[in-house]
């Protein structure tokens, strides 16, 4: 019996989910969409790992960490030891495969961020404010919109001769520009190519502005699949843009190995996945702030909540959802 | 000069905007014009949400706030508004709003304190509110005011510093709400010196924890933002959970200090100890965000925040400078922007990974800070 590590990072368009060894090495590895359910998305993901786990030797998952914009609902259903930022757990991901990268590119699915790295620690970071302009979620519209498979993007990028010019700082705009590029008579290839240009171009100059990109730079999350992107990088930048195979989970690496560090154990059972889970948010109504409260119930009994400023709005919010335990309470 | 108008209906009955706890210190000045005052409401998400409603979609998130905070002053019975003036689109917002509370269909007057620091033309405009004020009483209140901001930023200095070692959550918040609830009655210069030495000596004796690798972190940036937690969703308190000794220097204190006739040559001083960041004034408060981020990192701070209202020109203005300073330095820097739809949970992430990352550098001294761009670039 030798000792895991689940690592779960759930994004806003794919969860993916690993199990490392006490070496950090990587033995199981899921990667699927979120589809607007966390919580389903991670049983999903718990039942592959496990699948996968049980052709090999005995592996004991002691501790869990979880990232991922829903990391704190993901980390309360798991009962994780950790629960990370996505930008710390990217770091730590990518360091542990790249000690000496200056430079991570992320793009994902509704967010993009730049880690500046100097002698393996992070020094800088920025992540987009408030526009999805060039991440992932505006590419796969794009897709649609031309009727190819985002998947095939970046071969259809590669076979252009003369990208076409994309209007990239606004998804609008740029959507618009995209439709009158078409209507004039510029080739699909062309266009696409002009696109994953654009979205460089935006990411280089919002994201990374100001910032000092310097070689090695790594390229991940999903976007990174995409091999016009990666060019695009490469011209714009003018070093090599590396792209590691499990790029995409580099998130759930990061916070298995910080959920190893943390140096907290507790036994973890992937039966989880069997247990009924269910959230309600709710307006606390207690003053004209309404905090939007959220309560996560396992089994029907209250787990976890957030979203309050002050004690009385989960008080108030949790009497509403579980009646039952506040007249148990107010029993004893 | 400022224009006013009064009101139709008597008696009067006056209300300013909030700014953090300076309602204590106002309402103190408010109370020579011998009126009703009534404070607006305590701000909450529907402040907002009307300020917002009825602002121009692009103007400065503290714009917003005040609006709100008068609209909900005006519902709960105010009749005379008090807005002061700045150098920036500050300097307009008393015209633009009295236009859109006017168009909403509100009755109300209006005095607009423009003066700057000419406090002689302030207290004209307050002698039009109410014609039995003297200059020796005004001047005995705003001496009164000050020295109870005194005592506010004092105590609330003590808090940022020492709030996030606190063993027992809450305590420091305890004792502060406890200093404010008799800050607020105290009306002559000796109780609110004593109330500053006792709750100074009371949170001495809170029990805290700090430990030997602790973070500094300095916030610097826009005026109201700094000033008003609601505004800045409580980056303050976010710090301390995160255990960071939090400075800031943007009170209201420091600005009459540096204010008035020193202005000029506080602001030389700040220029001239900027490691030639700045070169000339920046407008508002640009100047002393790159100045205080230079003197900050020179004393060994862990890092900085800085914070603006989105859109704002002198704190754009800057962010190129302070980026500059990140970069060559490897100081870091971490900017945050405010507006009506700034998301709790995206500031939530920023902050947690920037003091990851401050306590990455930490546990490897040196390491990133000498062998930075700025090393490669001298020997290049």
């Amino acid at each position: 019996m030798s000792k895991g590590y689940l690592g779960v990072d759930v994004g806003s368009i794919s969860t993916k989910g690993v199990v490392i060894d006490a070496g950090g090495e990587v033995l199981t590895r899921s990667y699927l969409w979120t589809e607007g359910n966390p919580v389903r998305a991670v049983k999903r993901v718990l039942a592959e790992l496990e699948a996968q786990l049980a052709g090999s030797d005995d592996i004991e998952v002691v501790a869990v960490g979880t990232t991922g914009s829903a990391r704190e609902l993901t980390g309360a259903v798991l009962g994780a030891q950790v629960v990370k930022n996505e930008i710390t757990a990217h770091a730590v991901g990518t360091l542990s495969r790249h000690p000496d990268v200056r430079t991570i590119f992320e793009i994902g699915g509704q967010d993009s961020k730049i880690i500046i790295v100097r002698d393996g620690v992070p020094v800088d970071y920025a992540m987009n404010t408030l526009c999805a302009a060039g991440t992932g979620s505006f590419l796969s519209s794009q897709a649609r919109r031309l009727d190819v498979p985002v998947e095939e993007f970046g071969e259809y990028a590669l076979r252009s001769k003369r990208p076409t010019k994309i209007a990239g700082r606004c998804t609008v705009f740029a959507e618009s520009d995209l439709v009158h590029k078409a209507q004039i008579g510029h080739k699909l290839e062309d266009i696409i190519a002009g696109l994953c240009t654009a979205i460089v171009g935006n990411y280089l100059n919002n994201v990374g502005k100001g910032k000092e990109v310097l070689a090695p730079i790594v390229f991940q999350g999903g976007v990174s699949k995409n091999v016009g992107v990666v060019r695009a990088f490469r011209e714009a930048t003018g070093h090599e843009i590396f792209v590691d195979d499990d790029g995409h989970l580099m998130g759930a690496l990061g916070v298995a190995l910080v959920a190893r560090d943390s140096g907290l154990e507790a036994p973890f059972s992937f039966g989880v996945r069997d247990v009924a889970f269910e959230t309600v948010g709710e307006e606390c109504g207690g003053c004209p702030n309404d905090c939007e409260v959220v309560i996560v119930l396992r089994e029907e009994e209250y787990l976890d909540g957030w979203g309050n400023r002050c004690p009385r709005g989960m008080e108030r919010v949790r009497t509403r959802v579980c009646p039952a335990e506040a007249l148990l309470a107010a029993v004893e | 000069m400022s224009v006013n108008q009064l009101p139709d209906s008597r008696p009067f009955k006056v209300s300013f905007p909030h700014m953090g706890n300076y309602c204590i210190p106002v309402k103190t000045l408010a109370e020579e014009l011998e009126c009703e005052i009534v404070l607006p409401p305590k701000m909450t998400r529907r402040t907002l949400e009307l300020g917002a409603r009825h602002s121009p979609e692009f103007v400065c998130i503290p714009f917003k706030y005040n609006l709100g905070n008068y609209i909900e002053a005006l519902e709960k019975g105010a009749n005379l508004l008090i807005q002061a003036g700045g150098g920036c689109r500050f300097g307009y917002y008393g015209e633009v709003q009295e236009a859109i509370l006017r168009d909403l269909g509100y009755d109300f007057g209006m005095v607009r304190l423009l003066g700057g620091w000419k406090l002689r033309d302030h207290i004209n405009d307050f002698k039009r509110v109410n014609p039995r004020l003297t200059m020796m009483r005004a001047l005995r209140a705003y001496r009164l005011a000050l020295r109870q901001t005194r005592a506010l930023d004092a105590i609330e200095d003590y808090v940022r510093r020492n709030a996030g070692f606190e063993v027992e959550e809450g305590a420091f918040e305890q004792v502060h709400a406890a200093f404010l609830g008799e800050l607020d009655t105290a009306r002559d210069k000796r109780t609110i010196a004593e109330i500053e030495r006792r709750y100074l000596a009371e949170m001495a004796t809170v029990p805290t924890e700090r430990p030997d690798d602790l973070l500094r972190i300095g916030i610097v940036g826009e005026l109201y933002v700094l000033m008003e937690p609601f505004s800045n969703l409580f980056v303050e308190k976010e710090l301390a959970k995160r255990g960071v000794e939090v400075h800031r220097f943007v009170t209201v204190s420091n600005m009459v200090s540096h204010g008035g006739r020193k202005g000029p040559e506080h602001l030389a001083d700040l220029i001239s100890r900027s490691g030639d960041y700045v070169r000339y004034h920046l407008g508002a408060d640009g100047t002393e965000s790159v100045s205080m981020t230079y003197q900050l990192m020179e004393q060994g701070f862990d890092g900085v925040l800085h914070l603006k209202p989105f859109g704002c020109m002198p704190e754009v203005n800057a962010m190129a400078a302070l980026q500059r300073l990140s970069r060559e330095h490897t100081f870091p820097v971490l900017f945050i922007s405010y507006d009506a739809q700034t998301s709790e949970t995206g500031l939530q992430t920023r902050l947690d990974a920037f003091c990851d990352m401050l306590r990455m550098r930490k546990q490897r001294p040196g390491a990133a800070l000498t062998a930075g761009p700025a090393a490669e670039r001298s020997t290049a």
